[in-house]
């Protein structure tokens, strides 16, 4: 961010327009004027990237030893004394002069073009420029479109080579795939031969275009932007939370667009996020419009099994075959006898009335929202937790995850600009390089099973290794004393208790127990007590549901079931007598007929999603009785009883939670297709099935309900998330000091989505919220005088956090025995396009899926005298899949990598792994 | 008719036929600048250099001393070497480099001695096949000489030069751009500030950046003084200074001349330079330093050939390029060939040059071919000034770097000297010269 110097803030004072002006020291004249309410024109400035002064629509008169001259104000800074002059008749012409040259070669084919009514070009060309041009000769032709990528069209004769895509590529997303070739009026964005514009972040570039060169294949011709409708809501297609414009027409996601919230996305989305909307509308339903519930459609009604097959029924029928079923589970075997898996697509007003109707309604604790790939929600809720504007600016920050561009890809881009930018710097533990691998200072490579061993290494002790591979050990010893270092680097002597540390702390592979990442983290907490961890959960909602109490020993507002249960058995009636089972818990208990009996499927695919496949399909077999609640048919739809459709992302309102524990507000902008309801509409529905009553008619009454009941939400009101000072959503549990009491505003007038904010180029508004207006000024936060999440005397209300110990709980560790030279040990690495839902169902998106490889060490693939690409056949205790080998240097010996959820030849790398086990060891054949 | 007893500097091995050789060069007192150079302080040597009043010879005319004095301090500094020679009719230092390529290195060696600079690049034209080859070859013989590399001389100094082709982009004389290619990027100018590469150079670090004419100056300084330097010449304008001839002289050519006390027509007319306009026709204009700079005409003969002379009568020595156009040509056509160029060599980077460029150029091209309207000569004139703001000089720009004003000059000139010229091809629906 060259252009948003942060505190401390030093001033100086310049001559804007004849009038004295205080702007931030360093802060470039084009952003210091429209603070002060002076709007500059321009296309090329992007607040978000480096100035690169090249479309000279910013030009203005500055002050300087040769007299007054003309500058462009997006490259030059504010000095004391400066005297900048906007309106002059000389800045005036050159600004009419260089829109004038600007359209010299623009096609002008507004009427065809997507950009038309939204054109930062057509805009401007309305406040500037002569009206009509002098120009008379032939333009510039090209062909149109041609294909950057699979998703981004260029359309070269609109362009007016601003350079914000080429510098996006390069500057942001760290790819630079995209760049001029060409001189002269001749200049084109070309992509180098054979290698396409193929970034998981291209989307950006087509949102940044100030013209229609660049278009996206979901959207081109698909709307004028005077038709479409609007809401800002939150992306919920990974847990970072990023901000978005959801646009729509006709009762169909048109488009997405990333606004920009400062402290999460910063404007930037992924493309994964940006189109998968694509799975909302149901294309394929559409395509089919005889086959309403076609495999690859929408779930549109209420399913229920006769005869062996799943037929459509009415809402009331399937409720009561579902409350029929559970009362039936539960008679049979008691309380536990039901078990919910999912939430992690809910809003955090639909997880809590799940928890509600689980907990409180039929009294079992075996509710996890997390599929065997998460950590323990005591970790999750427990450990002292940072934001992702922490982590960027911590000390060090500590990567103890998977791969952050394929799993929560714009908290890689934070991150990734945060060490470029030099505020951070990043320590890698982890089995395989990833994307932010070229910029750490450290990178420990560590084999599955030996994570917790390196971390205690990195502590001061031992070594990094319990059994080394024979090869060799893979953690080198200088590289260690440097990460130990860069830990301690800053603080005096003797003090290395973590200050100033942030750990990214995920899962690195769903093939090593999560035991194992959770030993890792209690050591870090523990001899780190000053460190601060943000949980690279993956999943949309995942937190909301952990923090709302969909998770085994927990209560809403992060409260342990002992420590909650008065406070919560006052409100609700009853809680469960005791902790619950987690996935792994329920999946096994139901395969061995050991105590569960009826699942309910919360928008899960438990069958695809299970990194243990052979246990999910064993379990959903055996089991007695499964409720599907699911926007799309899935794998698991196939074992259901009863099959419930639920409005998904863009089709509720509520609330979500991010990574950080922020909370911001989803917007309902569809009318959900057919019959489906919001999940909390269908739990309310149930309970009220099974004989309850959770008194809960609407989002709004649920949400005072949480504020009121939840400790760790106490305080966050209605009324302060929709407060425009808060629009970037609030970190639970409330911080009243933290929060912002001024109205934020958009950076980037240009960029803002919106034809609003298009057409008054000078102060748009914030897009359209679904909730009622926001109130501008402070926000007041009833009596001011308690933070949310503190215990309130004399209600009982526990603290936030009462309960919860990450040091002491959790799953116990499992033993990892040693490796022999034969066998592999296997990392199960999740890619961002993969067999889920919102790829499979969104067609833009599901060519981009790769085919699972399995990547090796060149030694491991000489050893079976298999050339690399050539098929290999990996078998485990499991099961065996066979794939294409790839000799690849970042991995080290005896580790064999393989991308998760997609497909692995005839099944996928979840056909492999044993959930029960510490570690997954495969042996690996040629195939001949 | 006055050629001045003025020393040869810079040309006085172009006679031998070996003059490339290094046998030749030590024979002709070669790498004795550096010897004495290397007795001396750096201090005293960028002192010479500063007495000398040694202008650069590339285009802008900055003392080359005071360029020197501006370079930041920093451990880490680099000595760029501009042999980017591509404008149409500049070929000065093309001569340098094919005739006399020891004389650049035992320059460049002088110049990172005096700046205290290890790391020294030589950015040649590609298109300087010859020249490459002999700059090279004087340079693998140097070091084999001991005149560059490890320990110069026995001195305790050492510098390493590299030779570096351009890829074929006029631009990339652009220092600022020869930066970039130099760095493996795209020749884009650099947007300024920083104003200065000896602030902000070749990556990042301070750079001076001087012109082979300037370098190939500095033996001669050492040897025999910055003081007998300035006594060539006359005010700040000292020494003697290459011009590259051309158009129609009888004599085109690059010729060594002493600066000042020589015009414009004693290069033209003398029979040692130019000899006279061919077939005995008039000076209809001439362009006193390369295709970017504003046209004089037969008036201004006799100004001469000093920088602030020249500057004051509303042009520039530029790059050392005199083209002499005599009353058989077309100036409609002559400024479209050059407006051409500058279309064609635009980097596209900013908006007025790359859109500027192409438009002027038809604009100029419809009127040269039948097509022009009376209004397209006000029409020229404004979207010049949108380029180059009150088309005055030195000229003010709307663009990231001097390539811009450079566009409009030629048509400037044109349309100030020769209107009626303008209106006839209007007129007459064609080129009246065809």
């Amino acid at each position: 961010m060259p252009d948003v110097p942060g505190p401390p803030e030093e001033t100086v004072t310049f001559v804007l327009d004849g009038r004295e002006v205080t702007a931030r020291k360093g802060e470039m004249i084009i952003s210091a004027a429209e603070r002060a309410g002076t709007y500059i024109p321009r296309f090329c400035h992007h607040p978000r990237m480096k100035p690169v002064g090249m479309c000279r629509m910013c030009l203005v008169e500055v002050s300087g030893p040769r007299g007054a001259t003309l500058q462009p104000s997006c490259y030059m800074s504010v000095a004391d004394g400066m005297e900048v002059v906007t309106a002059s008749d000389k800045v005036k012409k050159a600004q009419d002069g260089v829109l004038e040259l600007l359209l010299v070669n623009h096609p002008l084919d507004c009427p065809v073009c997507d950009k038309g009514g939204e054109c930062p070009l057509q805009d401007q060309t309305l406040a500037y420029g002569p009206g009509e041009s002098r120009f008379v000769e032939e333009k510039r032709h090209f062909e149109k479109p041609i294909a950057l990528s699979e998703l981004v069209l260029l359309d070269r004769e609109r362009c007016i080579q601003c350079a914000r895509c080429t510098r996006f590529a390069a500057e942001v997303a760290g790819e630079a795939l995209i760049d001029f070739a060409g001189r002269g009026e001749r200049v084109e964005v070309a992509t180098f031969p054979d290698r396409p514009f193929s970034s998981y972040f291209s989307g950006n570039t087509v949102q940044i275009c100030p013209v229609g060169a660049l278009t996206a294949t979901p959207y081109r011709f698909t709307a004028r932007p005077w038709d479409l409708d609007q809401v800002e809501s939150t992306c919920t297609t990974c847990a970072v939370g990023c901000r978005v414009a959801v646009q729509s027409s006709a009762n169909r996601i048109t488009r997405l667009l990333g606004v920009d919230a400062d402290p999460v996305n910063q404007s930037w989305l992924c493309d994964k996020g940006r189109y998968a909307y694509e799975a909302v509308n149901g294309d394929e339903v559409a395509a089919t419009p005889d086959a309403p519930d076609a495999p690859d459609g929408r779930v549109t009604q209420p399913l229920v099994r006769r005869g062996g097959e799943l037929v459509p029924a009415g809402w009331g029928e399937a409720l009561r075959a579902a409350a029929d079923g559970l009362r039936a589970a539960r008679s049979a075997g008691g309380p536990g006898a039901v078990a919910l898996l999912g939430g992690a697509q809910s809003t955090n007003e639909g997880a809590y009335v799940w928890a509600k109707l689980m907990k409180g309604v039929l009294g079992t604790d075996s509710v996890d929202a997390q599929l065997g790939d998460g950590l323990p929600a005591d970790l999750v809720l427990g450990l002292p937790q940072a934001t992702i504007d922490e982590a960027c600016h911590a000390r060090a920050v500590l990567l103890l995850t998977g791969d952050l561009r394929e799993e929560l890809p714009v908290l890689f881009l934070r991150l990734r600009r945060a060490a470029v930018d030099r505020t951070t710097t990043l320590l890698e533990v982890g089995p395989v390089p990833t994307a932010l691998t070229p910029h750490a200072a450290v990178s420990l490579t560590v084999r599955p099973g030996d994570t917790a061993a390196a971390v205690r290494a990195l502590l001061g002790g031992g070594s990094a290794e319990a059994h080394p591979h024979p090869a060799g050990p893979t953690v080198d010893d200088a590289d260690l004393a440097r990460a130990r270092r860069l830990l301690a680097d800053g603080l005096p002597d003797g003090a290395v208790d973590g200050t100033g540390v942030v750990v990214v702390l995920g899962r690195p592979s769903v093939a090593e127990h999560e035991s194992v990442v959770a030993d890792a983290a209690r050591a870090l907490a523990q001899a780190l007590p000053g460190a601060r961890f943000l949980l690279a959960l993956r999943r949309g909602n995942v937190r909301g549901a952990l923090e709302l109490g969909l998770a085994p020993g927990v209560l809403p507002g992060r409260v342990g079931l002992e420590a909650g249960r008065a406070w919560f058995s006052a409100a609700w009636g009853a809680v469960p007598d005791a902790a619950g089972r987690d996935a792994a818990g329920i999946l096994s208990a139901l395969a061995g007929g050991e105590g569960v009996r009826a699942l309910v499927a919360l928008g899960a695919d438990v069958a695809g999603d299970y990194p243990d496949r052979g246990l999910a399909a064993r379990a959903l077999e055996a089991a007695d009785f499964v409720v599907d609640i699911t926007g799309h048919r899935t794998s698991t739809t196939d074992h259901a009883d009863v099959v419930l459709p639920v409005a998904v992302a863009h089709e509720r309102a509520g609330t979500t939670t991010n990574v950080e524990g922020r909370v911001s507000r989803l917007s309902q902008k569809l009318v959900p297709p057919g019959e489906a309801w919001p999940d909390w509409m269908i739990a309310a529905e149930l309970a009220a099935e099974l004989g309850g009553d959770l008194g809960l008619t609407s989002d709004t009454e649920i949400w005072s309900e949480v504020e009121r009941l939840a400790p760790a939400f106490a305080g966050c009101t209605a009324r302060l998330l929709d407060a425009a000072a808060t629009r970037d959503g609030v970190v639970v549990p409330v911080d009243l000091a933290a929060v912002p009491s001024h109205p934020v505003h958009p950076i980037d007038p240009m960029g803002t989505p919106g034809i609003e904010s298009a057409e008054r180029q000078g102060a748009p508004p914030r897009v359209g919220q679904s909730a009622p207006p926001p109130s501008e000024g402070p926000v007041a936060l009833g009596d001011g005088t308690a933070s949310g999440g503190d215990a309130v005397p004399g209600t009982g209300r526990p603290a936030a956090g009462a309960g919860i110990d990450p040091a002491a709980t959790g799953v116990a560790a499992v033993h990892v025995g040693p490796a022999d030279s034969y066998s592999l040990r296997l990392v199960a690495r999740r890619r961002l396009y993969d067999a889920g839902a919102a790829v499979t169902h969104s067609p833009s998106l599901r060519p981009l899926v790769p085919a699972a490889e399995a990547h090796c060490n060149p030694h491991d693939l000489d050893a079976l005298a298999t050339a690399s690409g050539e098929p290999v056949r990996l078998r485990s205790a499991r099961g065996t899949v066979e794939l294409a080998g790839r000799a690849d240097d970042g991995v080290p010996r005896g580790v064999v990598v393989v991308d998760a959820n997609v497909p692995a030849g005839a099944g996928t790398l979840h056909d492999l792994i044993d959930a029960a086990g510490a570690v997954t060891e495969v042996r690996m054949e040629s195939v001949r | 008719m006055t050629v001045t007893e003025a020393p040869r500097i810079v040309t006085s091995r172009v006679g031998y036929e070996d003059s490339y050789t290094i046998d030749r060069y030590l024979a002709t007192g070669g790498y004795e600048g550096l010897r004495k150079a290397l007795s001396m302080t750096p201090e005293a040597v960028a002192a010479e250099v500063d007495a000398a009043s040694l202008l650069g010879r590339g285009g802008a005319g900055f003392p080359a001393g005071r360029k020197w004095s501006m370079l930041r301090k920093d451990p880490v500094t680099y000595l760029v070497v501009n042999g980017d020679e591509s404008e149409p009719a500049t070929f000065k230092d093309h001569l340098l480099v094919e005739r006399d390529p020891h004389q650049l290195v035992e320059g460049v060696v002088i110049a990172a001695y005096a700046l205290q600079v290890t790391r020294a690049f030589v950015f040649l034209r590609g298109e300087f096949a010859l020249g490459l080859e002999r700059v090279q070859r004087a340079l693998n013989e140097a070091y084999a000489h001991g005149a560059v590399g490890a320990d110069i001389f026995g001195s305790g100094f050492s510098v390493d030069l590299v030779v570096h082709p351009g890829a074929g982009a006029y631009i990339c004389g652009e220092e600022t751009a020869l930066l970039e290619s130099l760095e493996g990027k795209r020749g884009f100018p650099r947007i300024k500030p920083p104003y200065f590469p000896a602030a902000i150079g070749l990556y990042g670090q301070p750079t001076v950046v001087n012109n082979v004419e300037t370098m190939s100056n500095l033996p001669w300084i050492v040897v025999n003084g910055g003081a007998a330097f300035a006594a060539l010449g006359a005010g700040r304008s000292a020494g003697t200074r290459l011009f590259a001839l051309s158009g129609h002289v009888n004599r085109p050519g690059t010729y060594e001349v002493e600066m000042v006390k020589t015009t414009f027509r004693d290069l033209v007319m003398a029979p040692v330079y130019g000899a006279g306009v061919r077939d005995g026709r008039e000076v209809k204009a001439f362009i006193p330093g390369g295709v970017s700079a504003p046209w004089f005409g037969p008036d201004q003969l006799d100004l001469p050939l000093g920088q602030d002379e020249v500057g004051q009568a509303g042009s520039m020595l530029g790059s050392g390029a005199i083209t002499v156009m005599d009353s058989s040509t077309c100036m409609v056509r002559a400024a479209w060939r050059i407006t051409r160029f500058f279309a064609r060599e635009s980097c596209g980077q900013c908006t007025p040059c790359r859109e500027g460029s192409g438009w002027l150029e038809r604009v100029m091209r419809r009127i040269e071919h039948g097509q022009g309207r009376e209004e397209d000569l006000d029409l020229l004139l404004d979207v010049s000034d949108n380029i180059t703001p009150g088309l005055q000089w030195p000229p003010q720009q709307t663009t990231i770097c001097v390539l811009g004003p450079s566009i409009p000059s030629s048509i400037h000139s044109a349309i100030e000297m020769f209107r009626d010229e303008f209106l006839l091809h209007v007129k007459e629906g064609g080129c009246p010269h065809a």
